[in-house]
């Protein structure tokens, strides 16, 4: 067919389309988003690496469920079933476990790279809570999916984080009986994990994502104050770059790349299948969670058993509510009353926030 | 010139999409498609018929990854343990004239309880259930 | 003989947990005969004065002040067995408890014998503990022969003819602090047992008159058993008296040698019996299993004692004779096999450090070392037959994972390939998606000059 003719079809399946489902418009409104162009422009890749590293994530997911039995009898068997016997099982698997890992940092730089180009100020505090609620349910995921393995380290990060549930006070052992779906953990927890990862926080996770990608489309893509100020002071705006197709396609190339990690971390350091959980067996020695609670794991191991009348757990725990609390609530007192911004000190608890979240976590990987 | 360029740009980026989006949907299509042995080892094993087994007669059967002794000890008796001495894990056998479990590595002998009779094992054989459906034999593990 | 004693009322320092069943010579009994003491101790039974008869003991009140030598008994005794069943000093040594002036209560009229010779302990022992009416009830199952097996033991030979320094009762079980043997403090408990066996000897001095070897812990300290006794507490491991006996302690005679060492190593010892060595080795009135494996020192046996520098067959066999060659032979074949698991294991461990799943193959591979195992108990039959069966069947099993595992590397291989591959488109991708980039805004990325937000 010659090119014209091909390309009088291709416009008249667009059109048939857009009488249906109005596609216009949504392409009117992609026509005028555009992404701020300054130094700090390569942060605006990474909410887009997350939420491309969560459809992997679902996408593997779903292959995996295809396979993965959750139950305490069949659940090892099936994972090591999919690694050993099931056409590039090894593949999904390990990039589902891989992406995971991923899918988490990238969140917590997207998270840090928010709080130094200040995108939480007025109007996006609603961007900033959905977000934070999206990293929670994302480390909930973490913490969900690694159960259900069921192998002895799965098994002890489990038990060893229902049990910090449980010294939360007053309402710490109904937490976690409802996590681990009765007094120990065991099959019946295994079955909850299960649902926990693949209904009920997927349904959480899309209506969030729905809700800040609606958010940041609403308001745009924030620029940093000082990029702001040096532009509009001599009267212009910020320079933007069309998000479709300039900003997309760079991001393109960034999804690739992740594509391109993704593979060789399967390929060459592929996802361990570990020994089958045994209740009875004890803990083995230096038994610690995935890295990304590795911080908040090795500080209750440094806070002594009883600190004055407390329980140490305790108190760490009450730390740890307090920080994420006052984290969440950053854009509320990120600015003063009078409107002012507290550069300084949303600048400073960031970094005091990174350099801890690192040098706990390595000390808690070396140690 | 413009044209060309674009057109080998076009070449390039059509080509790795496709080389690249095959490498990714190949492994796809190919784990969606059942393997072979299309179940994964469970908590339950079959031995095999019950007409197969003499009574009085011990034989060696993998259970996941240890070997399990089944033992028919009567016309409708079977017993099963862990066929992994505890002493120092060698693989003990059935004795049909003296109707006890024996392993050669030290002389350690268990009764058809799993109990330690004599010799240096220190704790005895764990036990599987035996049950049969129909004439198939079925070893799993106790609940 | 005076003493500065210190009257102490009340309660003995053992206090009143245990049943009290001390002989109270009864004033006006001065009619019992001093070695009345086991009939005066039924009938105190027999009273069933348990523990009404509170813990007067004035034996212990007093020597616990003394010193020294005097004073040792009195400190110990609470942690002694027989103190916690209620027995007391005068159970042994008579005298009166109840009596605070030494006079009294070392009073040869009440029974007090003082410190027994050397060659009466054993009976003195036995007068309790071959009595089966009596050990009965403190524990039906307690054996009472054993004064009988140590009359036919050396140390109880020597001590009847009046040797003062052979072994009695109290040298291995201690005298006032004996313990159970379960209980891991006493001298006999079976990981403490070569030791103790070891005091007499091992010392040269104390064993110089015997003209007997006194090297023998130390080359047992060298085998496999201490290993498994000490080392990995394996109760189950033989120490001297698993082989000597106890209380009947002999050297094994040498034809029944075999039968000590077969009564855990049956399949050896079965094997061993049925081969030519058994009948030759008795008609030179060799001890069996000993001719190649020692008695004291037994190592981990290996093929280094079928050929080579080490062996044991050269102390009969030329390495060119026949037998030689038969032994050279078994060495090699179980060599090949050992050799063969070694790189199937290696393979396998490659396969595994690059992340491929072995783990099936690995558990078979347990089956090609239990195949080694039975070569090497085959070498006992001295018919390479019979190696040759086992080692068969080991290197199959050897071969089948040496296979997975190579399996498993070029399935390694293909996924890198395949990895590289798609590396490559990727890199194809994005080198067009840049070029398309750079096509599209020139140098630099446009800016738009107006724009909703």
């Amino acid at each position: 067919m010659p090119p014209v003719e091909e390309k009088r079809r291709l416009q008249r399946g667009v059109a048939w389309l857009d009488e249906r489902l109005g596609l216009a418009s949504i392409r009117e409104f992609i026509s005028h988003k555009t992404v701020p162009v300054h130094s700090g422009t390569l942060w605006y890749y990474f909410g887009g690496v997350t939420l491309f590293l969560f459809v992997v994530q679902v996408l593997t997911g779903i292959l995996l469920l295809l396979y993965y039995r959750p139950t305490p009898g069949e659940a090892y068997e099936s994972v090591q079933f999919i690694m050993t016997r099931v056409q590039f099982g090894w593949l999904i698997r390990s990039i589902h476990s891989w992406s995971a890992n991923l899918m988490i940092l990238a969140a917590f730089i997207h998270m840090f790279s928010v709080v130094f180009l200040r995108a939480y100020r007025r109007p996006r505090e609603l961007t900033w809570l959905s977000g934070l609620a999206l990293l929670g349910l994302a480390l909930g995921f973490g913490f969900s999916g690694y159960l259900l393995p069921w192998n002895t380290i799965s098994y002890f990060a489990t038990k060893v984080g229902t049990d910090m549930a449980a010294s939360v006070p007053w309402a710490g052992p109904a937490l976690a009986r409802f996590l681990r779906g009765g007094e120990d953990v065991g099959g019946a927890t295994l079955t909850r994990f299960f649902g926990f990862h693949v209904a009920v926080l997927p349904g959480l996770a899309t209506t969030l994502i729905a809700l800040h990608l609606m958010l940041v489309q609403r308001h745009g893509i924030s620029s940093p104050p000082w990029i702001e100020k040096r532009f509009t002071a001599s009267g212009g705006r910020v320079p933007q770059m069309p998000f479709f197709p300039n900003f997309f396609l760079r991001e393109l190339m960034a999804w690739y790349t992740a594509l391109g990690v993704l593979g060789c971390l399967a390929a060459l350091l592929p996802w361990e299948l570990g020994e089958k959980a045994d209740p009875f067996a004890s803990a083995p020695a230096g038994i610690r969670p995935e890295w990304y609670f590795l911080a908040p794991f090795y500080t209750l191991k440094l806070i002594p058993s009883h600190v004055w009348f407390l329980e140490g757990e305790l108190l760490g725990l009450a730390g740890f509510g307090l920080l994420a609390l006052w984290w969440v609530m950053l854009p509320f007192w990120a600015t003063n009353r009078e409107g002012v911004e507290r550069t300084r000190l949303v600048t400073g608890a960031g970094v005091l926030l990174v350099a801890y979240l690192a040098t706990f976590s390595l000390l808690g990987y070396l140690k | 010139m413009v044209n060309e360029r674009r057109g080998f740009i076009g070449w390039l980026l059509g080509g790795g999409v496709v080389a690249s989006v095959g490498s990714f949907l190949y492994p796809v299509a190919k784990f969606v498609n059942p393997p072979a042995v299309p179940e994964a080892v469970v908590d339950e094993v079959g031995a095999g018929k019950a007409q197969d087994f003499k009574v009085n007669s011990g034989k060696i059967v993998k259970f996941g990854s240890k070997p399990v002794l089944l033992i028919r000890s009567g016309e409708t008796e079977w017993k099963a343990f862990s066929a992994v001495c505890t002493h120092l894990n060698c693989t003990v056998q059935y004795k049909e004239d003296a109707h006890v479990i024996w392993c050669a590595c030290h002389n350690g002998m268990y009764d058809l309880n799993g109990a330690v009779v004599s010799g240096p094992p220190p704790k005895p054989l764990d036990e599987y259930v035996v049950r049969l459906r129909g004439e198939e034999v079925f070893v799993s593990r106790r609940a | 003989m005076t003493r500065v004693l210190h009257r102490r009322a009340g309660l003995s320092p053992r206090g009143a947990s245990a049943p009290h069943v001390g002989v109270v010579a009864k004033a006006g009994s001065g009619a019992e005969a001093p070695r009345g003491l086991k009939p005066a101790l039924l009938l105190f039974l027999a009273l069933g004065l348990g523990p009404a008869a509170l813990a007067k003991d004035s034996c212990i009140e007093c020597h616990a002040a003394l010193a020294a030598d005097l004073q040792k008994p009195a400190l110990v005794f609470s942690k002694d067995v027989h103190s916690q069943h209620g027995f007391s000093c005068v159970d042994c040594h008579g005298g009166d408890r109840n009596a605070d002036d030494p006079s009294g209560a070392m009073d040869p009229a009440r029974g007090y014998k003082g410190k027994p010779a050397r060659k009466t302990v054993p009976q003195l022992c036995a007068r309790c503990h071959s009595d089966i009416a009596l050990m009965r009830r403190y524990n039906p199952r307690e054996r009472v022969d054993q004064y009988a097996e140590y009359q036919t033991s050396m140390h109880g030979k020597r001590i009847a003819e009046g040797d003062e320094a052979a072994a009695t009762c109290i040298d291995c079980h201690s005298v006032h602090d004996i313990r159970a043997v379960k209980d891991p403090l006493s001298p006999v408990h079976p990981l403490r047992l070569p030791e103790t066996c070891a005091r007499c000897h091992a010392d040269a001095v104390h064993m110089a008159r015997y003209k007997i070897p006194t090297n023998q812990f130390a080359e047992y300290r060298q085998s496999v058993h201490w290993e498994a006794l000490a080392r990995r507490g394996d109760l189950s491991a033989p120490s001297c008296a698993s082989c000597h006996g106890n209380h009947g302690a002999t050297p094994p005679q040498v034809s029944s040698v075999a039968a000590v060492c077969g009564s855990c190593h049956a399949m050896m010892a079965d094997l061993y019996d049925k081969s030519m060595h058994h009948d030759v080795f008795a008609s030179m009135n060799l001890g069996g299993c000993v001719v190649c494996h020692g008695n004291h020192g037994v190592k981990m046996p290996s093929t280094a004692m079928l050929a080579g520098p080490a062996s044991v067959c050269k102390q009969c066999h030329d390495a060119d004779s026949a037998e030689g060659q038969v032994a050279a032979g078994m060495a090699a074949q179980i060599a090949k096999l050992d050799a063969s698991l070694k790189s199937s294991d290696d393979v396998l461990g490659l396969a595994a450090r690059s992340g491929m799943e072995v783990s099936e193959a690995v558990l078979k591979l347990r089956d090609g070392r239990e195949a080694l195992v039975k070569a090497r108990v085959a070498t006992h039959t001295l018919d390479p037959a019979a190696v040759q069966k086992a080692t068969d069947a080991g290197l199959a099993v050897a071969a089948e994972t040496r296979h997975a595992g190579e399996s498993a590397l070029k399935e390694r291989d293909f996924r890198r390939l395949g990895l590289i591959f798609a590396l490559v488109a990727i890199a194809l991708t994005m080198a067009g998606l840049w070029l398309l980039i750079r096509s599209i805004e020139g140098a630099r990325p446009p800016v738009a000059e107006t724009g909703r937000r």
